[in-house]
């Protein structure tokens, strides 16, 4: 079984309002040093096809990811137990 | 003038909509369930507000792949009048019909209430009942509603004049007070505050009417003049 990581981000200069909340939570919470909090997400899948490599770039483009705002990166392992 | 009303799992200002479009200006519409993607046949479509399939991964990303929105497209590039209003805005933008992107309100609050308006282009479709520069009171209802788009394509956006409604104060962190854009052909308006919500006195506020009344007379011009 081969399983995909997805992790998709905000582009650089898109403000990450919820990332800023965050930030100053932890600054309240006495974590002072912290800085540029961004918030993504984490989609795992797994796929039974073959070329799972294109597959994944095309469902990112299409759906995953909105490329205005945001990029992706993915993780591909091979012989997971699901 | 018959008008199509979109109605997606989760949207649920489909009946403004169409109350707007039916009781407000008096055409014709019918409530179109996503999975009759016969869009043909329509003046107009409006791609109401809500939540279509609970905002799940992007507002409007899952309704953007819907069959419904192969449609869309052919009657958008045929020349129909597309409105697309609040999740109906985000549904264009998910679906390439506008460029940009809509995020997460600035101060992360949903916010709801009436706001100023600006008609910065009153020679669209949608738009011409309204004077240039006009101030309008137009209610606003979202949580993502932050516009944004690189400078090139704000560049471009400016260049052919497609920002069509900008607020006087901005109330979500939106690039350049962006409240509503047109693509360029002209065809397809997509806008965060709620003209549906704005049609009649009784609302508080008629400003919204007007772009129903514009799309009516534009509509019938056409029709005059292929007839």
């Amino acid at each position: 079984m081969t399983k995909v990581s997805i992790h998709v981000t905000l582009k650089e200069g898109v403000l990450d309002p919820q990332g800023k909340a965050i930030e100053n939570s932890l600054s309240t919470l006495g974590y002072d040093g912290v800085h540029d909090v961004r918030v993504g997400k984490l989609i795992e899948m797994f796929i039974d096809h073959e070329d799972v490599e294109a597959q994944v770039n095309v469902m990112c483009e299409k759906l995953l990811a909105n490329p205005v705002i945001e990029n992706f990166t993915y993780e591909i392992e091979e012989g997971v137990a699901q | 003038m018959k008008f199509a009303v979109i109605v997606f799992p989760g949207s649920n200002c489909d009946r403004d909509m169409y109350h707007a479009a039916k009781d407000a200006l008096g055409a014709e519409a019918e409530l179109v369930w996503y999975q009759d993607a016969a869009l043909e046949g329509y003046d107009a479509i409006l791609i109401p507000g809500g939540f279509s399939y609970g905002d799940y991964l992007r507002c409007g990303a899952i309704a953007s792949t819907s069959d419904i929105v192969t449609s869309l497209r052919r009657e958008a590039k045929k020349g129909t009048p597309i409105l697309g209003v609040c999740n109906g805005f985000q549904i264009l933008l998910e679906s390439g019909l506008l460029p940009g992107a809509l995020i997460r309100n600035q101060n992360l609050k949903f916010i709801c209430h009436f706001e100023e308006l600006v008609v910065n282009n009153n020679e669209t479709l949608f738009t011409t009942d309204y004077e240039k520069n006009e101030v309008i009171s137009v209610p606003v209802a979202h949580g993502e509603g932050n516009y944004y788009c690189d400078d090139q394509t704000l560049a471009e956006l400016v260049e052919h004049k497609q920002i069509v409604f900008t607020y006087k104060n901005n109330p979500n962190g939106s690039v350049r007070d962006i409240a509503g854009i047109v693509n360029k052909q002209g065809n397809v308006l997509g806008m965060m505050p709620h003209p549906e919500r704005a049609a009649e006195r009784l609302l508080g506020s008629d400003d919204g009417l007007k772009m129903f009344t514009s799309m009516l007379k534009n509509w019938r011009d056409q029709y005059a003049t292929n007839a």
